[in-house]
């Protein structure tokens, strides 16, 4: 019980304090709000406790879309610091908890779920099932994901925030460095996302293996879905990594072992050693289906197959095995003998020939094809040009004697940046144009889809171009401020510029979604792109059934086919059977606040309080053991209701015959 | 695996005897020879993995099924990962070790 009450709350600082105000503000407008509109009821029953894998996708993104704002506002906080030399607006502490919560918020709080729920919402109907093969465990998945999350976020208006970086290296993140709870909260909440992410990926692994419709065999699967295939494995293979290493930083810093303190006869740099084998294959969890999404919509936009969809397979499966063993180049400056440097610098440079090789599948996917210029296509040619600047950069970076220069400059924050925008955020945003009327049953705006597009992507390069020169020219990273006489300020106040340019992007995109919320056409057909894939052979918004029918696939692109060769279009009402679905379970949301409360109580080390908070865990454990509920049976009736809602309306391609 | 019912197992009688050749190798190894102790335990140690990997094969239908191979290649790559972990930090970790002692 070491906390002093007069710490608890973090005081002093007017934009600490500003957000206090907000969040509490924000708080009671949306109790208010709820509790005016009586949706109590409904916020419980259609999504507190829903195991649908739509809606766990929806809330997924929307999580995601939040975190983006509070990962964003961390962005423009330091750009607004290193606008000019030696500014004030922050204090170096400050500066230092900053960059690490947005590093930590926006891989695992943004680009994660923003992914997973994409995951989640189209690969069910993508392979024409009804759910993912553990429904309730899926709910589990986002619950405990949010809670890590939202433990996370309140760090920095209770208890203060973590300030070790997002790589949290030790020996600055042990307790003799970092005497405060803040890294408590990296160790904590980290673990409690870390178990639901852990949880998606054997859910999507046994869901793509076991639940595929009829003729689907694994090569012909759409790309998403391999891709997606692939992520799982490698979540299944790096996360207990970084539990195991969360773990003993738990210890450390808790309960006074010394696994990474070299005084007390442990490693500080097997911290980094275990960190990195788990954020290495990280970067492909979060690129790999982030490829996926740009081939489908690549694919759809272009009309024409993928190409080479075989060779992007076998470069998928590469990069599981190359992904593993490259981890070493994140710290060549260790010292680690030439041999080892030489061994991870040639791994390194060889993945880029699997990344290479869907460069130009995505290239020849186009050649010839009639492109369609929406707002998704958009993102992703942007991809192209951008990611090749941010992949030749990594190349740069690869070479282990090379990188002695750039280590820790900002070249590399540039590089990453390039990576990690266009490589996940674009293909989110992509995603999000393609997928939305699946989703909602209506389309984002496309006039605002291409002022989002086009002020983020001008934004976007404003913003990291210059750091790439500020970094050969010796700027360090996570340095809070800079001297005039080091030259830099131009370069500085430019990329400022251009990340309020990239902030005005975001922005467009909210308004987009509201906008359209509000006003956009309901009145589209269940396949307003001419879509390729199987998620689009059903309703949209998706029936919670998600087929009344399963589709069978006979080739790729098989809803393509069902079209061009008007097969399996049709529904009769004797095809129409009673379908099985879960039920709702309102568990794994009060789990997620025990959870969430266990960590509150360990990140404060009141060890009394957590371990009886704890007991809840187990209990919640227990009670699962005996819930008998499998799931229950929609009738007829309200199966062909739905259905024929939906099929017989004008510029359908599925129809409904009775 | 063809339809027609082997009446035969003979990959189950194959396994069980290799893996009883296995055992009886190592428990001679340990009781009957002078080898020094680090040899025995790195040839109890390959019998044993070895006879893992058989008895996944033989008796455990790892690439039986429908999903016989993707069963095969989720393990190959677990084991594979297992050993990069493992093996790889122990190299790259003992590399500086050597000038602190």
């Amino acid at each position: 019980m070491g906390i002093k009450w007069n710490e608890f709350f973090i005081t002093g600082d007017p934009l600490i304090l500003g957000s206090q105000i907000a969040i509490l503000l924000t708080m009671i407008g949306i109790v208010a709000g709820i509790t005016y509109l009586r949706k109590w009821r409904w916020l419980w029953t259609e999504w507190l406790t829903t195991v649908d894998h739509k809606r766990i996708g929806i809330m997924y993104i929307i999580a995601a879309v939040l975190m983006f704002f509070r990962g964003g506002m961390d962005g423009l906080l330091m750009k607004a610091q290193t606008s000019g030399p030696e500014k004030e607006f922050l204090t170096a502490q400050h500066y230092n908890e900053i960059f690490t919560t947005h590093g930590v918020i926006m891989i695992l709080f943004m680009a994660m779920p923003f992914l997973i729920g994409l995951m989640n919402v189209v690969i069910p109907l993508q392979i024409g099932a009804r759910d993912v093969a553990f429904p309730h465990l899926n709910a589990w998945s986002f619950w405990l994901f949010f809670s890590g999350a939202m433990l996370f976020n309140i760090s920095f208006v209770i208890g203060g925030s973590p300030d070790a970086g997002w790589t949290s290296y030790f020996p600055l993140a042990g307790k003799e460095f970092s005497p405060g709870i803040g890294n408590n909260y990296y160790a904590v909440a980290l673990q409690i996302a870390g178990i639901g992410t852990l949880m998606s990926g054997i859910n999507f692994i046994v869901t793509i293996l076991k639940m595929r419709t009829k003729g689907m065999t694994l090569m012909k699967m759409p790309m998403f879905t391999w891709t997606t295939l692939v992520t799982s494995v490698i979540i299944v293979a790096a996360f207990p990594i970084f539990t195991v290493a969360l773990a003993l930083m738990t210890f450390d810093r808790l309960y006074g072992t010394h696994f990474f303190t070299l005084s007390g006869g442990g490693m500080d740099m097997l911290w980094a050693n275990l960190f990195w084998l788990w954020a290495h294959p990280e970067v492909y969890i979060v690129a790999l289906p982030a490829f996926g999404i740009f081939s489908e919509v690549i694919a759809t936009f272009s009309r024409k197959s993928l190409f080479g969809y075989k060779s992007m397979v076998f470069s998928i499966v590469g990069i599981a095995v190359l992904s593993m063993v490259v981890w070493v180049h994140h710290f060549y400056t260790m010292g680690a003998s030439p041999g080892v440097n030489s061994f991870f610098s040639i791994t390194t440079m060889l993945i880029a020939v699997p990344t290479g090789v869907k460069i130009f599948n995505w290239l020849f996917t186009m050649r010839k094809g009639r492109i369609k210029m929406t707002s998704a296509m958009l993102w992703a040619l942007a991809f192209v040009p951008c990611f090749v600047i941010g992949g030749v950069t990594g190349v740069m970076l690869g070479m282990g004697a090379a990188d002695y220069q750039y280590h820790n400059t900002l070249f590399l924050v540039a590089h990453f940046h390039y990576v990690l925008i266009p490589g996940v955020v674009f293909a989110v945003f992509a995603g999000l144009y393609y997928w939305w009327p699946k989703m909602f049953g209506h389309m984002l705006n496309e006039k605002l889809g291409k002022w989002h597009f086009w002020l983020f992507v001008i934004g976007f390069n404003v913003t990291f171009m210059p750091m790439f020169f500020l970094g050969l020219d010796g700027a360090v990273r996570r340095a809070y401020t800079y001297s005039e006489a080091s030259g830099f300020a131009p370069l500085f106040a430019l990329s400022g510029i251009g990340s309020v340019v990239l902030a005005a992007g975001f922005a467009v995109f909210c308004y987009n979604i509201y906008w359209s919320f509000r006003y956009a056409d309901r009145n589209i057909s269940s396949d307003p792109w001419d879509a390729r894939t199987l998620e689009w052979a059903t309703a949209s918004p998706v029936q919670h059934y998600n087929f009344a029918k399963l589709p069978e696939a006979s080739s790729l692109d098989a809803f393509w086919y069902m079209k061009k060769n008007n097969e399996g279009l049709t529904l009769s009402d004797k095809e129409i059977k009673k379908i099985h679905m879960p039920s709702n379970s309102g568990l794994p949301f009060i789990m997620a606040i025990v959870f969430g409360v266990t960590g509150f109580f360990l990140v404060f080390e009141w060890h009394i309080a957590a371990a009886i908070a704890a007991l809840g865990i187990v209990g919640g454990l227990i009670y699962r053991s005996f819930d008998y509920n499998d799931g229950y049976y929609v009738p007829v009736e309200e199966v062909q209701e739905t259905e024929s809602a939906w099929r017989n309306v004008k510029g359908e391609v599925n129809n409904h015959v009775s | 695996m063809q339809n027609k019912a082997k009446v035969f197992p003979v990959s189950h009688i194959v396994g069980f005897v290799l893996s009883l050749v296995m055992t009886f190798a190592a428990a001679w190894v340990a009781l009957k020879t002078f080898y020094s102790f680090n040899t025995i335990m790195m040839i109890i140690g390959t019998l044993a993995v070895l006879q893992a990997a058989l008895q996944l094969t033989m008796f455990m239908h790892m690439n039986e099924g429908e999903d016989g191979r993707t069963q095969t290649i989720n393990v190959v790559y677990g084991i594979f990962v297992a050993i990069v972990i493992v093996a790889g930090t122990v190299w790259v970790m003992s590399i500086g070790m050597h000038t602190h002692h």
